[in-house]
This record gives C-alpha cells, sequence and structure tokens, in this order.
C-alpha cells in the first residue's frame, strides 16, 4: 500500500500558465500530429491488436494460392502473381474497419472529455487518430509483401513502381477509413460498427478482380465489379507490380484517385458532424 | 462585487429527452473560493459542470467564466479550466508522464515546457515511480491522482471537480482533500460536486444543494448545518440495563432540547454542538463507570439534508425522477 502523504502545491511553478502561453500557427494540423502520436503509442503497446491485419493475408494468401491457384490460373505461381496486390488491397481495406471501432469505444471514456475540455481545435483528436493509423497501414504492407515474397512473389516492374503502388494503397486505406469513422460516431455498439464494416467491405472484396479476372464474372456482376473502388485499386497496383501487356494501367489509377477524393469530400464532413455531435 | 465572481451561472436549464437535467440553475463563485455543489445521483450536477467546462451547450441560461461565455467564447474559457470528472480520463495505454507530456504539448507548453511542468505534477502527486508504467497498471486512488494532475497541466484558474472522492477509500479520500486545500491556497477557483455533506463541509466556503436540476438551498456550511442539524453523537452501552443513565449523561452534552432518542435497538443518539463534546461525553462515561460498544460522532447523511430541506428523502426521489419532476 502507498500510503500517499501529499506535498502542498508549489507555489512558483517553472513553467508558464497555459491561459499565458503564445498561441502558435497552425494548430490543427499540429495538435492532429501530437494526437497521432498518441495513437502511434497505443499501437507499439499493444502489437497483439495487429494480429488481424498480419495474420489474416497470410492465411489468405496460403489458402487461396495452394488451394484454388491450380484451379484458376493452371498454376500456382502464376496465381500468386496475380492474387497478392488484390490480398493487399483487400487486407488494407479490411485494416480501415479498426478505427471506427476503436474511436466507438473510445468515445465513451473520459479521454475524450479531456479533450474536448481543451483549448484545441475540436476535431483534431478525430484527426489525429486517421492519421495515426497510417502506421498499421505500413505494417500490413510490410507484413504481406514479405510473406508473399517468401512464398515466390516477384516485383516484376521497379522498386518505384512497387513504392507507388503500396503509397496508393495506404491512401486508398486512409481515405477509407472516414467511411469507418462516421460509422463509428452513428453506431450504438462497437460490435455493430465491426458488423456493418464487415458486410460493406465483404462484397467490396469478392465481387471484383481481387481472386479472379473480371471477364470471367456474369455479366450484371461485371457492371458492380468495374465501377468498384478496389477493382480499380487492384487494377493500378496490378500495373504498378506486374505490368507488361497483361496488366494495363488503363484508367484504373485516375478512378482510384477519384474514390479516394470522394470518400474523403462525403464521409470527412459526414464523420466531423457526427463526432461534434455525439460528444 | 460581481467582478469578483470568477465562475457565474443564471437559469441553466438542459433537458434530454424527457428527462430535465437542469431547470434553472444559477450558480455563483467568488475568486479563490471553493462551492461545494451537493446533490444525490442524478440531480444535474454533472450536467451543470459539463455546461460549465464547455462540454454542452444549455438549451437556455448563460454561463461565465472569469468574464467568458462558455458557448460563445469557450475557447477563452478552455484556456482557464481544469477539469476531473467521475471517471478517470486519462489515456490508459499511454504512462503517466506520457499523459502529461500530451496535454501540456496541446495546451501550448512547448515541448520543454510540457516536460518540466508533467515531472513537477508527478512528484507532486507522489506518481514519480509509477511515471513511466502505462496508466493501466494504476490503482484507483493512483488514478484518480493522475486524473487530477491532468487537469492541472495548465495551470488553470478554475478547476472543476466532479465527485473527485467517489469510490476512494477514506484514507485516499482525505489525501485528496489535502489536495483541492492546497489548490485553494495556491490562488485557484473551485467548483465540486460530491454527495457528501461531509466532503463539502470540509471543503467549501460556500454550498449549493441542487435537487432535479433546481438550487433548494445556498448557504454557507455553518448555516446550512444550522438548517439541517449539526453534527449527531451517537453511544451503544455494552449493557442495556445502563441506558437510561447514558440518556441522563448525553442529555448534559447535548445542544438539542430533546435530549438524546434510541434511533435503533439500544443505540442513543443526540445533536451536539462540536467535537469537544466527544471528549465530554467519554470522561463522563468513564465517569460513570459505563462501558460502550459504539461511539461515533458524524454529519448529517446527504438523506437526512434532503428530508429537512424538501420533506422527502434523496433515495425515494432517485427511484423515479421523471414522474417526480412532472409531478
Amino acid at each position: 500500500m502507498s500510503a500517499a502523504t501529499l506535498t502542498p502545491a508549489p507555489r512558483t511553478s517553472t513553467v508558464p500558465k497555459a491561459a499565458e502561453a503564445a498561441r502558435k500557427p497552425l494548430p490543427m494540423v499540429r495538435h492532429s500530429l501530437a494526437l497521432a502520436k498518441r495513437s502511434l503509442i497505443k499501437t507499439w503497446r499493444t502489437p497483439e491488436a495487429l494480429i488481424d491485419v498480419t495474420l489474416q493475408p497470410a492465411i489468405f494468401l496460403v489458402i487461396f494460392v495452394y488451394i484454388f491457384g491450380g484451379a484458376v490460373a493452371g498454376d500456382t505461381t502464376s496465381y500468386l502473381q496475380f492474387l497478392l496486390p488484390g490480398i493487399l488491397a483487400q487486407t488494407i481495406a479490411q485494416g480501415a474497419i479498426a478505427i471506427g471501432v476503436n474511436l466507438n469505444t473510445d468515445l465513451t471514456k473520459g479521454i475524450f472529455d479531456r479533450f474536448r475540455s481543451l483549448p484545441i481545435p475540436r476535431s483534431a483528436p478525430l484527426l489525429g487518430a486517421v492519421l495515426g493509423d497510417v502506421v498499421r497501414y505500413v505494417i500490413v504492407v510490410v507484413s504481406t509483401m514479405s510473406i508473399g515474397y517468401l512464398m515466390g512473389f516477384r516485383i516484376e516492374t521497379n522498386l518505384a513502381a512497387a513504392v507507388a503502388g503500396c503509397v496508393l494503397a495506404i491512401l486508398f486505406a486512409l481515405c477509407l477509413s472516414w467511411v469507418s469513422v462516421f460509422v463509428g460516431m452513428k453506431v450504438r455498439t462497437s460490435g455493430a460498427v465491426q458488423g456493418i464494416m464487415f458486410l460493406l467491405i465483404m462484397p467490396l472484396s469478392f465481387a471484383s478482380n481481387v481472386f479472379v479476372p473480371t471477364a470471367t464474372l456474369p455479366g450484371w456482376m461485371q457492371g458492380f465489379v468495374t465501377v468498384n473502388p478496389l477493382t480499380h485499386l487492384v487494377g493500378a497496383m496490378r500495373a504498378l507490380f506486374i505490368g507488361g501487356a497483361e496488366n494495363p494501367m488503363g484508367n484504373h489509377l485516375v478512378w482510384t484517385l477519384a474514390w479516394c477524393v470522394g470518400l474523403v469530400a462525403v464521409f470527412m464532413p459526414l464523420a466531423l458532424r457526427a463526432y461534434r455531435k455525439k460528444i | 462585487m460581481s467582478t469578483d465572481l470568477v465562475i457565474e451561472a443564471e437559469g441553466l436549464v438542459k433537458h434530454f429527452g424527457e428527462t430535465k437535467a437542469l431547470q434553472g440553475v444559477d450558480l455563483a463563485v467568488r475568486r479563490g473560493t471553493v462551492l461545494g455543489v451537493l446533490g444525490p445521483n442524478g440531480a444535474g450536477k454533472t450536467t451543470a459542470v459539463r455546461i460549465l467546462s464547455t462540454l454542452l451547450v444549455p438549451d437556455a441560461g448563460s454561463a461565465t467564466i472569469a468574464g467568458f461565455d462558455v458557448v460563445k467564447q469557450s475557447q477563452q474559457v478552455r484556456q482557464s479550466i481544469g477539469l476531473t470528472g467521475q471517471y478517470a480520463s486519462v489515456d490508459e495505454d499511454l504512462t503517466g508522464r506520457q499523459n502529461l507530456v500530451l496535454f501540456g504539448t496541446l495546451l501550448e507548453l512547448g515541448r520543454t515546457g510540457a516536460k518540466a511542468r508533467a515531472a513537477e505534477l508527478l512528484d507532486w502527486f507522489d506518481l514519480a515511480d509509477a511515471a513511466d508504467r502505462p496508466a493501466k497498471t494504476y490503482s484507483g486512488g493512483m488514478r484518480r491522482r493522475l486524473d487530477l494532475a491532468a487537469s492541472l497541466v495548465g495551470r488553470p484558474d478554475v478547476i472543476f471537480l466532479d465527485e473527485p472522492t467517489t469510490g476512494l477509500d477514506p484514507a485516499k479520500r482525505e489525501d485528496m482533500w489535502d489536495v483541492v486545500r492546497s489548490l485553494v491556497t495556491d490562488g485557484s477557483t473551485v467548483l465540486l460536486t460530491t454527495q457528501y455533506l461531509e466532503e463539502a463541509d470540509a471543503l467549501a466556503d460556500e454550498i449549493t444543494v441542487i435537487d432535479h436540476g433546481r438550487v433548494i438551498a445556498h448557504d454557507t456550511p455553518e448555516g446550512l448545518k444550522r438548517v439541517v442539524g449539526g453534527q449527531t453523537l451517537e453511544v451503544r452501552p455494552a449493557d442495556l440495563a445502563r441506558m437510561e443513565e447514558t440518556a441522563t449523561i448525553l442529555g448534559q452534552v447535548s445542544t438539542g432540547v430533546s435530549g438524546a432518542a434510541e434511533v435503533r435497538k439500544g443505540l442513543l443518539a443526540v445533536p451536539v454542538a462540536d467535537d469537544t463534546a466527544m471528549t465530554a461525553t467519554v470522561s463522563r462515561l468513564a465517569a460513570a463507570g459505563i462501558a460502550v460498544t459504539e461511539l461515533s460522532l458524524h454529519l448529517p447523511s446527504l438523506d437526512e439534508v434532503f428530508f429537512k430541506l424538501t420533506g422527502r428523502t434523496a433515495s425515494d426521489e432517485d427511484a423515479n425522477p421523471t414522474t417526480e419532476v412532472a409531478a
């Protein structure tokens, strides 16, 4: 037992009062980054929260390559080349679910009251959480690429193009995470956030070119597949990772970026509004 | 005179659907003093604190902190307040130090300033040894201290303490009281909510009693105790045969007109003026050779306060607040 005897407040603190501190420029950027650092520390301290985004791509790659690879692509090696960009896109999209779930539980804790009683922009904690999640996406990319490499996946273009493909995937996940944040603000329990986001992302991953070429799907489904943002992301990533005549860039990059802009333009304001209302 | 008021609220109203949390509450706290807001669960204490600390916007009425309007000038208000809620509002995954440095950074203290202030507070709150452990490993008392430290990072002029000792054991409660007292010596103005008259009496310069979103009394602790009755001395003689003798002795130390009464089987209670009655009683009982199994001195409970002020008990009303409000 620590029977604490508290000494009286030091009369002269070496630190000035916050009310007298000089206001510095760009409060939104600085405070969001300070709060993003908080997310980084949390990720670092609870590595078990990363199991979904590290183990799942490994399991999916093994199952799909060795079980379906022969049937779909004739041999497992060429199917791995086809599948890996898709699995990376699918996993990183699913990685965006976590932020909505986490924020949903976080909001009910006192820490958000504390943030809101501080003289910082009201949305900074939300922005910080989204930015802090970048590290999760980087981990998804590194782990999926490493597992793929061990299984025999090879980049057929060049390093710069491959890095661009990874950055595009991370960018897409950051934009998609605003949907997750919005759902996290609107729904009552974190379990419901998980469920709704899974229902959204599941059809996006399967009704796409992730597992099979679009041309093999029935006509009515191709309509959905060709507007599906994951199809365009995967198309762009295949062009950047593999390239060649079989994987043309076409308008995949433009569509992916357009989806990114659209998701942020619609869901970021909605999420921020729901956040201000909720708390 | 009014310039001396650091916290000023007028006619605060807040409804949550059918629940009328506040129905026109006025509060006023002078610079460098402690206001105790006393009331049962669901009385509207927390709602009032959340409005004053800019977390909620009132449906009607207005409030200023250090002259700044809590709705229209919320950023200025946030620069001069510190808030400690009923539950620990720190990040459990971060260490004590990381929490305090984060809040210091957000309060524009700068990297060195935030670090220095964190070290100062950790030292002061006896958390230096646990500073670099995640807050989730802290005990209940340590968490409360970290939470209070977190609300003091910006050296705020106005501090809101929402039931700071609820759930703490008596020893930890007294530690917390010492901290509150030292804050006032340091020049801060404190608004403290509590369910215990004892706590309000120990810390507050003035007490506002609220019930169902309305102020039902406002006075100094002395004034309030005059209305609701002061301390009660309870004695349980070991030998039931000596009840009468004991009652006579108690009658001699009592301030009341009614004398000692048997409040429960074998337990005598009598109103007394102050702590000295205890010593007098002990020596008289000893002189008469009466052994006792119980001897205690206490202030009226919240229930008794409410019974005196409203003629009803707080817990009765608490059971069904909305119908009571509507009635």
